[in-house]
């Protein structure tokens, strides 16, 4: 093929037999087979002959995927060959051995794992932080939603809701900050009890009541922000059937129970389903900023573990294999989530990303 | 008869915010609704004020009110002149507001690309869309993601806060679900007329991706400024700490800011200094907030259902 003109090119690679001028539809899929593609795709899945040979479509499409390219390279470097950096979590790996020197061990350093005690209490943090998260965080977004959705001047409610969502735009930071000043030692309410002549009371250094402090910061956090996906839900709600039932004689609360709860159920199964296969992931830079404050006895997680055992206690090995056994298991969960979801006809993947 | 038109039926009384079936609500139902509003505003709203009125406050009435103050009654800048007075923070903030200007821009600018790139069913699109969804699923983990930034030479550079986070996948499934809906005529008319992808991206495409690429934006910016693990992790050279890092262990952890570090003497109450910091590291976001608060519901719904 001579180098032509890219529309010469084109027209060369369009379906013989069709000459004189085209219709406007065969002229655009002639152009470039973007549209008819996808359906000869559906329809011919055994036989994934492309109409449009690879010279062809690279002609066509090499300035997209030119558009790829600085993505790709991201992806590549901060996402990909990190993954394949995990091979550490099966060999002794030292910072003054390169990787393709540090000598395997196999599954050792997951083993050991079981009998470093650090571990298992990361793991219970979590698993414990996780169900209180569960319990008394979950609830919350749906009830809010459920006060804002009934707010009738609109001028409140969106002052309202503008408010509820910004501590999910502050930093944890500026979160636990915030806790600190009020709660802390030397907070608001402790120096207030002190200057009325009572003792303080260690709302931030407790390890035993750390996971309702940790989830009372979470709710304060993100409980504004995780309400947006039940407004959503609530606002397609058929505003007839409110009027139905209320004819019907059904008051305020048996509207609620019978109309709205109804309406929300499927959104609140599966936003569960996700949260439970994301039940690993509790937070990370919340726990780290207080770990010191609470101690690791209580606020050390999977995810705080793995740096202190690899950054900071020089593991390297054992860190980055409790990082991948979390992920492994955290991707299958998620995985699992989806497909239960999917089961219950919700088009899940990604919606968790909202919360 | 006049009497009985009067006469209103119970619980039905017209309003013109409230439709003809809904019944007149309750003195308890109203004032728990009001508890709640009135609540969760307080709640969020008075550590904000708390810590701006502090931060102005005079030494006085701090010692006197037990360490915080609701209203400053002598206003002043003590606090912040002490603050800028010495290099710490305005180097704080000068590392903050490169990463966060210029970390944008390489973020959107490579997400804008990929995701209009792949919008399309192109060669290649669709492998690359299921390897950036499948970053979403796994993700490395940090001490993998900590050697490749030490093998890449990043360690104690500002790159290490900006370049892993270039491709966000949330993001991108938005910008892409919002490309896609752009209708193909439109691109292919272009394409006809023999527009490159390029000149169709930059001249068609974005002019009317304006509110999307605007919340992206905002989204990487607020995720590059509220950054703080990365810092810690990547940077040892305590010059290159960002405003997070800096308010942790200045207030959090409660070091000194030592003369040596402010370069002067400090003057100001360091409670007042102190919530001065935690102003400085809040006050951008509240800037942002209302442009970003216009749009983002429906950028984040969009983002949420065609993911």
């Amino acid at each position: 093929m001579s180098p032509t003109t890219r529309q010469e090119t084109l027209e060369t690679a369009a379906p013989a037999g069709v000459s004189g001028a085209p219709s406007p539809g065969t002229g655009t899929s002639r152009r470039h087979g973007w549209r008819a593609r996808p359906a000869g795709r559906s329809a011919g899945r055994k036989a994934p002959v492309h109409a449009v040979p690879f010279k062809v479509r690279w002609r066509r499409d090499w300035q997209m995927v030119l558009m790829m390219v600085p993505g790709v390279l991201v992806m590549l470097l901060f996402a990909y060959i990190p993954i394949l950096g995990n091979v550490i979590a099966f060999q002794d790996y030292q910072p003054y051995l390169s990787i393709f020197e540090a000598p395997f061990v196999g599954l050792e350093k997951f083993v050991g794992l079981f009998d470093d005690p650090d571990f298992l209490d990361a793991f219970r943090n979590t698993m414990v932080l996780a169900v209180t998260q569960l319990v008394l965080f979950f609830p919350v977004p749906i009830i809010l939603a459920l006060v804002v959705d009934s707010l009738s001047p609109r001028r409140i409610r969106n002052v309202f809701q503008s408010i509820v969502y910004l501590p999910h735009f502050l930093s944890w930071v500026l979160v636990i900050t915030f806790f600190q000043e009020f709660l802390g030692g030397a907070g608001f309410i402790n120096n207030t009890l002190k200057l009325l002549g009572m003792g303080s009371i260690p709302f931030m250094t407790d390890p035993s009541t750390f996971p309702l402090m940790a989830t009372i910061q979470l709710v304060w956090k993100d409980a504004g922000w995780a309400m947006i996906i039940f407004l959503a839900a609530l606002s397609t709600v058929d505003v007839s059937l409110y009027e139905a039932a209320a004819a019907d004689g059904a008051g305020r609360w048996r509207r609620l129970w019978h109309v709205t709860l109804p309406a929300l159920r499927p959104i609140i199964i599966l936003l569960l389903i996700l949260r439970i296969g994301d039940i690993l992931s509790v937070g990370f830079e919340q726990f780290i900023l207080q770990r010191d404050n609470v101690g690791p006895g209580a606020a050390e997680v999977l995810d705080t573990y793995v740096y202190y055992s690899g950054v900071i206690g020089g593991d390297w090995s054992a860190g980055a294999a409790a990082g991948l056994a979390k992920g492994i298991i955290s991707a299958l969960l998620i995985w699992g989530a989806n497909s239960l979801a999917h089961k219950f006809g919700e088009a899940g993947l990604f919606q968790k990303k909202v919360g | 008869m006049t009497s009985l038109l009067n006469r209103k039926a119970p619980g039905l009384s017209y309003s013109p915010t409230r439709p003809a079936w809904k019944e007149k609500p309750s003195l308890l139902y109203s004032s728990l609704k009001a508890l709640i509003v009135v609540g969760v505003t307080a709640c969020i709203g008075l550590p904000v004020l708390v810590v701006f009125a502090t931060s102005f406050a005079d030494n006085q009435q701090i010692i006197h009110a037990g360490g915080y103050v609701l209203w400053p009654t002598h206003p002043n800048l003590d606090a912040y002149r002490t603050l800028f007075s010495g290099n710490l923070m305005i180097r704080a903030l000068g590392v903050s507001a490169f990463i966060t200007v210029i970390g944008t821009a390489i973020a959107l600018f490579v997400t804008i690309l990929l995701a209009y790139a792949t919008s399309r069913p192109v060669l290649f699109g669709r492998p690359v869309v299921l390897a950036v969804l499948f970053t979403m699923l796994f993700s490395a983990g940090i001490i993998p993601m900590y050697l490749m930034i030490k093998q890449l030479g990043l360690i104690d550079s500002l790159w290490s806060l900006i370049l892993p986070g270039a491709l966000g996948g949330f993001n991108f499934v938005v910008m892409r679900s919002f490309f896609m809906g752009i209708p193909g005529e439109l691109i292919e008319s272009a394409r006809i007329d023999g527009a490159s992808d390029w000149k169709i991206l930059w001249t068609m495409v974005l002019p009317l991706s304006k509110a999307v690429t605007a919340v992206v934006g905002l989204f990487y910016a607020v995720g590059i400024w509220n950054a703080f693990f990365n810092a810690l992790l990547y940077l040892n050279d305590t010059a290159k700490w960002p405003v997070q890092v800096v308010l942790r262990s200045y207030v959090l952890q409660g070091k000194s800011m030592a003369a040596d570090q402010l370069g002067v003497a400090v003057q100001a109450q360091p409670q007042s200094l102190q919530m001065a910091v935690v102003v400085v590291a809040l006050l951008p976001i509240l800037l942002v907030y209302p442009f970003l608060q216009r749009h983002f519901t429906k950028g984040v719904i969009t983002g949420a259902v065609k993911g």
